[in-house]
């Protein structure tokens, strides 16, 4: 069809311009791969995982558990909670400023070091929400389900 | 002039997209309740996953597109999955700035380096390659099948993508709705993202029909050479003025 009425050196070229682009393509591709996911595969660790490595404490990571209720405290030197993945709790200090819509039972990730006084210093804090949409039960914006 | 049944087509289409997304932004804005936990932000949702998709929509007919261009050899088939993929590439630039700005207030960042983000970055870089590769070289026919290529072997990244959520531990919450285990979301949030879903994809059908008869304009002189004469020309009619100008 159309492809004989190219000149066959015109052809010639292609594979040279598409290695080159696919070089392009290929090393943008490894770079996203190696940076994000190489810390990112395991995004966070578990407060089970963190307690039990002993590889973990003394590190910086990412912790990710859900915010105890009723252990939120703003003290002199951030804010103090403990988070937890149903088995293990962790006391978390974090001395940024806690961003998004950080709550008590709602999920959060942490970056920082465990100390080896067992309490989790962070400076990064990140929520994690849920796939749950639902209106405030009573204005007070807070779901119903939320309260125990 | 216009041939009555491209022009019928997209007057019913138009239309059809503008009551639904009125309705939608009816719902999305006035209707559909603030989210407990999140607030306003959540709203974002009515464009953030309609978007996404549009994407996933997009790039499976150029999955299509590609199998049926590699089976036939026939431009058509191709032109339909350019036409596609490039509506794919917007809408998956459109989800990612969406997600951020959503991301921002809620989760605290634009961006994190988590693997929901990083691979729907990947969708879209290869996608962007995708396009680029169909314009190497001079020759049309093989750089169709070269896209071909692309097409079929980058769909591979859109169930990675929308996996990613449960395969990996992720910052980005899973699915609600196209879920292996479905989450509750209010009747009318759900009425909402339903109805901004139908929307988007009448919009997407619209914009892919359009951008179609400016691709064959394209290939008429060369590629549609063989075809019937009293088709050809009048598509040439048509839409040559009209973008040209």
């Amino acid at each position: 069809m159309t492809a004989a009425d190219v000149p066959a050196a015109r052809r010639r070229q292609l594979p040279v311009r598409l290695l080159l682009v696919a070089g392009v393509v290929l090393v943008a591709v490894g770079v996203l791969a190696v940076a994000g996911l190489q810390g990112s595969l395991v995004y966070y660790r578990t407060t089970s995982e963190l307690v039990a490595d002993p590889e973990l404490p003394g590190q910086r990571v990412r912790l990710g558990g859900l915010v105890v209720a009723g252990t939120v405290e703003t003290t002199a030197e951030g804010v103090r909670f403990e988070l937890t993945d149903g088995v293990q709790d962790v006391p978390v200090v974090n001395t940024g400023q806690p961003r998004g819509v950080f709550q008590e039972g709602q999920g959060a990730v942490v970056e920082g070091i465990l100390g080896t006084d067992g309490v989790f210093r962070s400076d990064v804090l990140l929520v994690r929400h849920d796939n749950e949409y639902r209106a405030p039960a009573d204005g007070t914006g807070r779901p119903a389900e939320d309260g125990g | 002039m216009t041939s009555p049944s491209h022009g019928t087509v997209d007057r019913l289409l138009c239309a059809a997209t503008a009551v639904v997304a009125s309705l939608a932004v009816a719902l999305a804005l006035v209707v559909a309740p603030t989210d407990a936990v999140q607030g306003e932000p959540q709203r974002l949702m009515y464009v953030h996953v309609p978007a996404a998709w549009l994407a996933y929509l997009a790039f499976a007919a150029v999955l299509v597109a590609s199998v049926a261009h590699l089976l036939t050899r026939d431009l058509r088939w191709d032109r339909r999955a350019q036409a596609s993929a490039e509506l794919g590439v917007g809408m998956t630039a459109l989800a990612i700035a969406l997600g951020g700005i959503w991301g921002r207030p809620v989760w605290g960042v634009w961006w994190v380096w988590d693997p929901r983000l990083v691979t729907t970055a990947v969708l879209l870089l290869v996608y962007v390659g995708y396009l680029g590769v169909r314009g190497l070289g001079d020759d049309r026919a093989a750089g169709a099948r070269r896209a071909a290529a692309v097409g079929i072997l980058g769909f591979i990244n859109v169930p990675v993508v929308h996996f990613s959520v449960v395969w990996w531990r992720t910052l980005h919450q899973p699915a609600t709705v196209l879920s292996p285990d479905p989450a509750p979301m209010d009747p009318w949030m759900a009425a909402a993202l339903a109805t901004a879903v139908v929307a988007f994809t009448l919009a997407g059908a619209l914009m892919v029909r359009r951008r179609l008869r400016v691709l064959a304009s394209a290939d008429a002189p060369t590629a549609e050479a063989p075809r019937p004469p009293t088709d050809a020309p009048a598509e040439a009619l048509v839409v040559v003025p009209r973008i040209r100008r």
